[in-house]
């Protein structure tokens, strides 16, 4: 199967080799648990003529997954916008506010309806009828019943949307629920999670290509993580794992051993319960992850994380 | 007749934020700030091990991310009485330093630019006169006649697809408006280089912060990316570095000075008047002597006068406010409890409360920052400054603007990445005579108080904590955008970007261009704005909605 001209000459003009591109490819094919002949129909299935219409809420949140969405790097952000999802809808980014902006919402959803992801950051507070957020004078909670049962699927992205996050820590002030515990009955529709404080951008981008590729989502776990990514824990993936094994710890920040990359489990490390791929795809362009900079893993793919996996430097 | 205009969401900012302003004869006669949004942040850490609450204040802001965990550790440090060794303090400068190049670049060419630049109009220019102009603004980069030509084919082909994302029903056309057609094409190309260039600039977080958003390398005491300080991570940083800064160079500041050539109007529109700067980059461990950026408070624009902060002399106001009570209080000794109850711009409409220093509210942020060390006579500043001022023609008073701010903003940013290149050597040096520690040790005190103040992308912030039982018992934040973006006080004050709206011209209350310009010019960040103190009680809150 061969990637079609016309890409070539697209991505040439963006300055990407073919070259280039493939191996991004490859690398999604592989975070996707893909045969690598798979890389040139990824190829196609991101830079494909039809864009999929995205609608993107941001609710109780820190813009923090938004923002992760921002580092994506092959494709990059602007290719994500302009070549492969129709952001119909977010925020962050969009040009038009207020009145316009919410036109553009209710006009893509009527358009659209049954045939667009809706991609959820943040939480959704659930107290006072959903007082304690408001846009456009509609509750968090208002809108999420409006819109997400519209969509084909629902994306979390994000531990908040996923499962309450930060918001929904104890004593959780404001009755923040992630999409699906608060909206409950009312959500006949997929969802797919992907947590992560914030999760890495090749997660989701990964899921986004599995559904163009496959026209379906990708397989979950029984959080309704995608498997691919949230298969497996992170300790065992992670590459200071023969020190776990040889009993060799770190105790004290700065020391010798933290030196050596010794294992931080002594430290407060939440890797042996926390389902991600970090270890071996990293973040920013591969470029780390929390345990290589010595810090430990404070577990932040997994429900409740922040009151189960707390004190985050006491060890489990 | 004066009409109502409410923009909500207002769109390209962090958080939810409202803005309601009174238009009389084609200008602005009065505004309200309202932030929408409340996640009780102080509830959910009351109780819990100080050397968490990083974690968790970190997550107040995902775009202004790192800045509630470096002044949490610093808060947290100042309590249990500990400082953190040198190379640890060059660390967490450094990235703090590329949290500022990362977030105004940011800033500039997502979440401001579409304010002044018409990308549609991009689709008319003539991609060899978009050439020349490039080569006369900036001599680097992509400015060829093909590389224009190819954005332009780029956008009319995603105009074309009929699915136009996130240019959908922007103020295309908008007379406000007042680029030409070359200029508004370099700049959507540049638009599209940023969206690049700011995934390249945040992996310099990654290098010695494991990721970014929401890095994971401090602890209190110093930092955890011992293994990290070793020549290949420190010439990735610098080779980073260096490529953000060429841009900094080559694009940002000559693309803002150019187009602010076009809106030279806007350097008399969207000033306010007091303006306070808790200064950044500790150079030492005497704070705030040591501090590259300086501190202090400057009242009724008064340049050539910069009085030393009292930080003793900030309250918080709630009248305006969903909270109960009416007091004013210190950061310290705040109490308060969410009361949400119908918005009503005469009574409650924010969840943000208004801090005022000496009972006036203050503008903080990088114009903050760049008047202060002007007036201080800090060389860097002054010279870009007064260079800036020189190229635009125009005079001083032009800084107290909407303009003005955006100017100081891309200013700022190339004082601070010029200044990085010393904290790497200074780094190296030490690593070079064996000075390796990045950690000092302490006990947890049974009870203990402390402060954190940084200087953050968008100003001052300010962290309280108090420990009992070795557990948080109160943990305080007063940040950016509750100074900027805050409502009225008690004695009726307007905050700065009620006060900088009022006098703004309106052309077309259906599309107000104009007061995305002025809100967008203070960056806004409303998940940090919105949060409670200790409400010593664990009872749950009445509401009274009308």
């Amino acid at each position: 199967m061969s990637c079609d001209k016309s890409i070539d000459r697209r991505l040439a003009e963006k300055g990407v080799s073919r070259r280039e591109f493939l191996k991004f490819c490859t690398m999604v094919s592989a975070t996707m648990g893909l045969a690598p002949s798979f890389a040139p129909k990824i190829a196609q299935a991101i830079t494909g003529s039809q864009r999929l219409p995205v609608v993107y809420l941001s609710f109780a949140e820190c813009t923090g997954c938004t923002e992760g969405l921002l580092r994506s790097t092959y494709p990059w952000f602007d290719e994500l916008l302009l070549e492969t999802l129709s952001l119909e809808y977010n925020e962050t980014v969009f040009a038009a506010a207020g009145e316009q902006a919410e036109k553009a919402l209710h006009d893509a959803v009527t358009k659209y309806e049954g045939q667009f992801l809706c991609v959820v950051a943040g939480a959704i507070p659930t107290a006072g009828d959903g007082i304690y957020g408001m846009i456009a004078g509609k509750t968090m909670l208002e809108i999420a019943r409006d819109i997400c049962p519209k969509s084909m699927a629902v994306i979390c992205i994000g531990t908040c949307a996923s499962f309450g996050g930060v918001a929904a820590a104890a004593p959780n002030p404001t009755g923040a629920k992630g999409v699906e515990d608060a909206l409950g009955e009312a959500l006949p529709k997929p969802v797919v999670k992907i947590p992560g404080c914030p999760p890495n951008p090749i997660n989701f981008v990964g899921t986004v290509v599995n559904y163009l590729l496959f026209g379906k989502l990708p397989e979950l776990d029984a959080y309704k993580r995608p498997l691919f990514a949230y298969g497996k824990t992170i300790h065992d993936q992670c590459p200071r794992r023969s020190h776990f094994e040889n009993g060799e710890f770190v105790e004290e920040w700065g020391s010798k051993e933290a030196e050596m990359g010794w294992c931080l489990y002594n430290m407060g490390c939440k890797g042996p319960e926390t389902y991600n791929n970090c270890p071996t795809v990293k973040f920013n362009d591969g470029t780390s992850w929390p345990v290589q900079a010595g810090h430990p893993c404070i577990g932040c793919s997994e429900p409740d994380f922040w009151d189960t996996m707390s004190p985050f430097y006491k060890a489990l | 007749m004066a009409q109502r205009i409410v923009v909500d969401p207002i769109t390209r900012i962090e958080g939810h934020l409202r803005i309601e302003v009174e238009v009389a004869n084609g200008k602005v006669t009065n505004a309200w700030s309202s932030s929408t949004l409340f996640r009780g942040l102080e509830i959910i850490l009351k109780g819990r091990d100080p050397r968490d609450a990083w974690l968790f204040t970190q997550r107040a802001c995902g775009v202004c991310t790192y800045v509630h965990g470096l002044a949490s550790i610093r808060c947290v440090e100042d309590a249990v009485g500990v400082t953190a060794p040198p190379n640890a303090r060059l660390i967490r400068n450094l990235l703090m330093g590329v949290q500022i190049l990362h977030d105004h670049l940011v800033h500039f060419y997502h979440l401001h630019a579409l304010d002044w630049v018409d990308v549609v109009s991009a689709l008319q220019a003539d991609p060899v006169k978009a050439s020349q102009i490039a080569n006369q603004v900036s001599p680097a980069g992509k400015s060829g006649p093909s590389d224009f030509k190819a954005v332009q084919q780029r956008l009319q082909k995603f105009v074309d697809s009929g699915q136009l994302g996130l240019f959908t029903n922007g103020y295309w056309g908008h007379p406000a408006y007042k680029l030409p057609p070359e200029v508004n094409l370099i700049a959507t190309a540049h638009y599209l280089e940023a969206l690049r260039q700011q995934a390249r600039t945040a992996r310099m977080h990654a290098v010695f912060g494991a990721k970014n958003p929401h890095l994971q390398s401090l602890v209190v005491g110093g930092v955890s990316c011992v293994a990290d300080l070793n020549p290949d991570r420190i010439s990735e940083f610098l080779y980073l570095w260096k490529e953000t800064k060429d841009f900094i160079d080559n694009v940002y500041l000559p693309d803002v000075l150019a187009v602010a050539g076009f809106y030279k109007d806007w350097g008399a529109i969207g000033g306010t008047s007091n303006f306070l700067a808790y200064g950044e980059f500790p150079q030492g461990e005497k704070e705030p002597e040591s501090l590259f950026l300086p501190r202090g408070a400057i009242f009724k624009r008064q340049l050539g006068k910069v009085d030393a902060v009292d930080v003793d002399k900030i309250v918080e106001h709630v009248k305006y406010s969903w909270y109960e009570g009416d007091k004013a209080l210190h950061p310290s000794v705040g109490e308060t409890k969410p009361a949400p109850s119908k918005l009503d711009t005469a009574k409650e409409y924010s969840w943000t409360k208004a801090p005022r220093y000496m009972d006036e509210a203050m503008e903080v942020g990088p114009l903050a920052r760049v008047l202060v060390a002007y007036g201080r006579g800090h060389e860097p500043t002054r010279k870009l400054v007064d260079d800036a001022l020189k190229q635009l023609d125009v005079p001083a008073e032009a800084l107290f603007s909407t303009l003005g701010r955006t100017a100081g903003r891309a200013i700022e940013t190339k004082i601070i990445a010029d200044a990085m290149e010393g904290w790497i050597m200074e780094l190296v040096e030490n690593i070079k005579r064996g000075e390796n520690r990045t950690f000092a040790s302490y006990e947890m005190p049974q009870e203990a108080a402390g402060m954190g103040l940084n200087d953050v992308p968008r100003g001052a912030l300010g962290h309280w904590i108090e420990i009992k039982g070795q557990k948080i018992a109160n943990y305080q934040m007063v940040v950016p955008s509750t100074w900027n973006l805050g409502p009225r006080c008690a004695a009726g004050k307007p905050g700065p970007v009620e006060e900088a709206l009022i006098g703004t011209p309106i052309a077309d209350p259906k599309r107000p261009v104009e007061i995305l310009r002025t809100v967008h010019s203070f960056d806004p960040c409303i998940a940090c704005a919105v949060h409670v103190i200790d409400p010593r009680t664990n009872e749950v809150y009445k509401f009274k909605v009308a």
